[in-house]
């Protein structure tokens, strides 16, 4: 049985975690090794020993001592204590290292071993919006945006800003770097880089509904004139992100195809984030400036009464007319029955 | 229409479209679950059992039938969170390319869903708080547990949330949300269905069962040991129950208040989770791990207790560093508080939260290392016998190392970047659920039951079930583990590269083979019973036990101990036999007892009615139910007859027949 594990590794090595082209991806799986075999250095002895013990003190075996009196033994128990405390201190030490230097907040320093950055290179800024179910990515300085296909020149960094719009989900393409939630009404950010071309696997690693299964996209990592080639296209594409197809498209969908905008409406993705791309909804910033500047004096809740009626709120259940109480469908419709609408989407009821 | 809104009033939102009768999976389910239903109402009735059943254990406040009862419930939930295991497997197996396999996400999510909110809320916790609730007063030489009758109204109450959750399956919805009910997804926009209620009533009420539990198992063990026994003199079980259950009283509140600004944001429209106005998604996630971690070591502590009482019986030896093992204990039970913010590393709080709450993660592997290392001292220098109690042991020993090495890793945030919400980690807590809890419960039920019933469990069909539990252990988990490592994630109903399927068929064919292992456990008992005068033991005593509980007979009279049994030492029963004590077989006295009383029942009925009413917008009903819960309550309250006293007669009847007994055995 022991093998089994043994040759499944050697198979996983060359998939997606453990061979990654990404030099982000390769310190986190420095720190899987490395931790790893820091934790063998106790667990294999104490297996060794749990086979050893069990098969040399059975009841079977006369010639073993057995010595019922042999509960206590101080210079044991500090050896018990201290071993795993020993590993534990050169692991935090590890992890508090590691977990800073590889923080994703953190803009790199380098963008492959021994390969530093460029100083005066700025990173290439991806915005990245989840939607119900599929990823909106918006490079602002190119001014374009794409639907489930995402395109990185490598030995470039890349910021990421992620936000949701509906759903938490986690932006995963596991050969670049570690994942990052998308949460909705807050930004979060991922500094990564690709260093060898070609087709990569990226998915959202958050259960999000009823379409997440489907929530994936290509990452192609292309060299510098690829990348431009790429953005070409998508630009001759002729289609526009605006507020309105961003609304349509925030509808929830699934199993949705790459779609390409040769041009976008920059400000979306803080709209996004703010929570305020519907027009005439009031945005979170404004209405946090207003709760620090306004204060007690009810300036802080100005805009809620707004959002409510814009936003269409669901109300409560206890709040609802008898008729709007809805919602206790079965799994499928009878037959012949007009089709139930499916339980995630925001069709208005 | 008048008769339309007629009907809403009466029902509430339930309508004939609630009953799932075009999904054939169900049906077909419902049809087998009401067949063996009505098989076991014609039986009780046939054979007029109802009364019986009624006195003997449904109104009982003795801690051991409330502890078998408890057991018998975690063990039908466990068949019914393994079917849905099974069919998560059998999905998974299939669902490639073009192949959507034969659950579409709709049914997937919930069956994920329950499978995690069943296998933790209503098969783990039932178990464990059912061996509490067993043997925990035996060993520390009491009579019962503090609360009798509250121990009875928290069985029901985790019964009536139980119900819930099953009645989900054939009425309606169950949520779809994943085993914490998370939100956005949980939220009212995202899901108005019943889903996410029956979720939140069904725990709310169980919730309630397991903190009045805890809260009483602690008292007991605080305020009832028998005289000698100080603290450091408590079996190591009794320890890690006492631990186990202070963790519970401190984190339950906090679930139930998450869950209860839940409902408040699903029923009253407030904002404390929902995207917009202010609410929070994070803050639910956030309440509800600082339930959750904790929660893992509610389960895996007491279940070290069975490990430790089974090593030290089975080797023939003292517990090697019983006060470490109790300092380890406590230190776990302080730092399982300060870790819960490992489930989400990647929500991106900072480098240095993140480093702290990663330590802190490791620094609880140090006293769980050392409790591995006191077990394998108190093996060394032992005359182990292989029982089927200490086969699970070594199993455990052997399993759990490697799911402790897996959690260590996934501690160190970067690393858990990349394996967070991967099947590593789906596999890494298997490994230490399966291997951790699921072995010593396993372990803890061969080794209890001769006390409970009397004659012991059947060896064979034991061993098979602990090969299938832990070979099919092997073969599902390890697959699993190595998808992750390649960047597979969790709670994906289908994929679309075909050279995964193979890891995934490998997992079903060890799904099987624990199967097969919960199967040969139903077999072992039927066949137990059937061979029970074989396997009968008259001594009370038959593993050459070393604590209070192998002091009485088995199955234990209704007292526990015709006098209360004094401890001069950690292993008490074993000193007594040393010392060559003697069984008091005069002189006894009338025992004082507490008598038993529906009221548990009544009110548990009612919380489900409340439950149920509430789930489906009966207003009505829900109103009726909550003053009937606040009347009865206060009207038990008036119930000044709760409590009689055995005669000596009596008393001194069942331990002479025990004094026969013994002789002729010996």
């Amino acid at each position: 049985m022991p093998l089994l594990p043994l040759m499944a590794m050697l198979s996983a090595c060359n998939r997606a975690v453990l061979n990654p082209a990404g030099d982000i991806a390769v310190q986190q799986r420095d720190i899987i090794y490395i931790s790893t075999a820091l934790m063998l250095l106790i667990i294999v002895p104490v297996i060794a020993l749990i086979v050893l013990f069990a098969w040399r003190y059975r009841a079977g075996n006369k010639d073993a001592t057995y010595d019922p009196h042999f509960d206590h033994s101080t210079s044991l128990e500090l050896v018990i204590w201290s071993a795993p405390l020993l590993i534990i201190i050169c692991l935090g030490a590890l992890t508090w290292w590691s977990t800073h230097l590889l923080d994703p907040f953190r803009p790199l320093d380098r963008v492959a071993a021994g390969k530093p950055i460029d100083p005066k290179a700025k990173p290439l800024v991806v915005q990245v919006v989840s939607l119900d179910w599929k990823w909106l990515f918006i490079y602002p300085e190119q001014g374009i945006a794409t639907v489930n296909e995402l395109a990185l020149p490598v030995d470039r960094q890349v910021r990421f800003e992620l936000t949701s719009a509906n759903m938490m989900n986690t932006f995963y393409a596991p050969t670049m770097a570690g994942m990052i939630y998308t949460m909705p009404g807050m930004r979060s950010t991922l500094h990564a880089v690709l260093n060898r071309p070609g087709v990569y696997d990226g998915m959202s690693a958050n259960y999000s509904g009823a379409g997440f299964s489907d929530m994936r996209f290509k990452l192609y990592g292309v060299d510098q004139g690829g990348f431009d080639a790429w953005i070409g296209r998508i630009k001759a594409s002729g289609r526009t992100l605006d507020t309105a197809s961003y609304l349509a498209l925030e509808r929830p969908s699934e199993k949705v195809p790459a779609m390409y905008f040769g041009t976008v409406d920059t400000t979306l993705f803080d709209r996004a984030y703010n929570r305020c791309v519907k027009p005439g909804t009031p945005c979170m910033s404004d209405m946090m400036r207003k709760g620090a500047h306004g204060g007690a004096h009810g300036g802080a809740h100005g805009g809620n009464g707004k959002a409510r009626t814009d936003k269409a709120q669901p109300e409560g259940a206890l709040l609802k007319d008898a008729d709007e109480r809805r919602g206790g469908e079965s799994l499928t419709p009878a037959p012949g029955a007009k089709a139930t609408p499916a339980p995630h989407s925001h069709q208005e009821r | 229409m008048p008769d339309h809104s007629l009907a809403r009033t009466i029902f509430g939102r339930l309508t004939i479209e609630s009953f799932p009768i075009h999904e054939p999976i169900l049906l077909v389910t419902f049809i087998v679950v009401a067949l063996l239903g009505l098989g076991i109402v014609g039986a009780v009735t046939k054979y007029r059992l109802w009364g019986w059943l009624w006195r003997e254990w449904f109104t009982t406040v003795d801690h051991k039938k409330i502890g078998i009862m408890y057991m018998i419930l975690g063990i039908i939930m466990l068949l019914r969170g393994f079917s849905d295991a099974l069919m998560m497997r059998a999905q998974q197996a299939i669902a490639f390319g073009s192949n959507g396999g034969y659950l579409p996400p709709h049914h997937y999510d919930q069956i994920f869903t329950a499978h995690g909110t069943i296998m933790i809320f209503f098969v783990a916790i039932p178990l464990i708080v059912g061996l509490v609730n067993y043997v925990m007063p035996l060993q520390i030489g009491a009579r019962d547990v503090a609360f009798p009758f509250l121990n009875n109204l928290s069985f029901w109450l985790t019964v009536a949330g139980a119900l819930l959750v099953m009645i989900s399956l054939f009425v309606g919805e169950f949520s779809r949300a994943g085993w914490l009910n998370y939100v956005p997804v949980a939220n009212l926009q995202n899901s108005p269905d019943t889903g996410p209620d029956y979720y939140l009533w069904a725990l709310q009420i169980a919730g309630v069962g397991t903190t009045l539990s805890a809260i009483n198992m602690v008292t007991t063990i605080l305020k009832m040991r028998a005289p000698g026994m100080s603290m450091m003199k408590m079996p190591v079980f009794c320890w890690t129950a006492l631990c186990s259950n202070v963790l519970a009283i401190a984190i339950f509140p906090v679930l139930t208040g998450a869950f209860a600004l839940l409902m408040l944001d699903r029923y009253a429209g407030t904002n404390f989770f929902t995207n917009d106005l202010g609410g929070n998604p994070m803050m639910y996630w956030n309440l509800v791990w600082i339930w959750g971690h904790p929660e893992v070591y509610v389960l895996v502590l007491p279940v070290f207790g069975i490990y430790s009482e089974i090593t030290s019986t089975f080797t023939g030896k003292r517990l090697f560093g019983y006060s470490s093992m109790v300092y380890a204990t406590v230190v776990i039970t302080i730092l399982s508080y300060l870790v819960w913010l490992h489930h989400f590393f990647t929500m991106g709080s900072g480098a240095s939260v993140n480093s702290f709450f990663g330590i802190a993660t490791m620094v609880i592997s140090i006293p769980t290392g050392a409790k591995i290392f006191n077990w394998l001292f108190t093996m060394y220098r032992g005359r182990i016998r292989f029982e089927l109690p200490m086969m699970w042991v070594v199993a455990f020993m052997l399993t759990f190392v490697v799911g402790g090495m897996t959690g260590v890793l996934l501690a160190v945030p970067p690393a858990d970047f990349v394996l967070h919400n991967s099947l590593f980690l789906v596999a890494h807590f298997h490994n230490v659920i399966i291997g951790g809890v699921v072995f010593g419960l396993f372990a803890g039920m061969d080794y209890w039951f001769p006390k409970a019933f009397g004659f012991r469990l059947d060896r064979f069909w034991g061993k098979v079930t602990f090969w299938g539990w832990v070979i099919g252990y092997w073969v599902a988990w390890t697959p699993i583990y190595i998808v992750g490592l390649m960047g597979t994630t969790r709670r994906v109903n289908h994929f679309d590269d075909p050279s995964l399927q193979i890891w995934f068929v490998i997992a079903a064919i060890g799904a099987v083979i624990i199967l097969i292992g919960i199967l040969a456990f139903v077999i072992q008992i039927a066949v137990s019973i059937k061979n029970r005068d074989k396997l009968r033991d008259t001594t009370g005593d038959p593993w050459d036990g070393r604590t209070l509980e192998w002091a009485t007979s088995s199955p234990p009279p209704a007292y526990n101990f015709a006098f209360q049994p004094v401890a001069h030492d950690l292993d008490a029963w074993f000193d007594m036999k040393e010392r060559g004590a003697q069984r008091p077989v005069s002189g006894f006295q009338p025992i004082h007892m507490p008598r038993n009383t529906g009221a548990g029942v009544i009110l548990a009925a009612l919380a489900t009615a409340l439950g149920f009413a509430m789930v489906w917008y009966i207003w009505w009903l829900a109103a009726v139910s909550f003053v009937g819960l606040i009347v009865v309550a206060i009207g038990h309250t008036f119930n000044y007859k709760r409590d009689y006293h055995i005669p000596a007669d009596e008393v001194a009847k069942t331990e002479g027949e025990r004094t026969k007994l013994l002789a002729t055995g010996a």
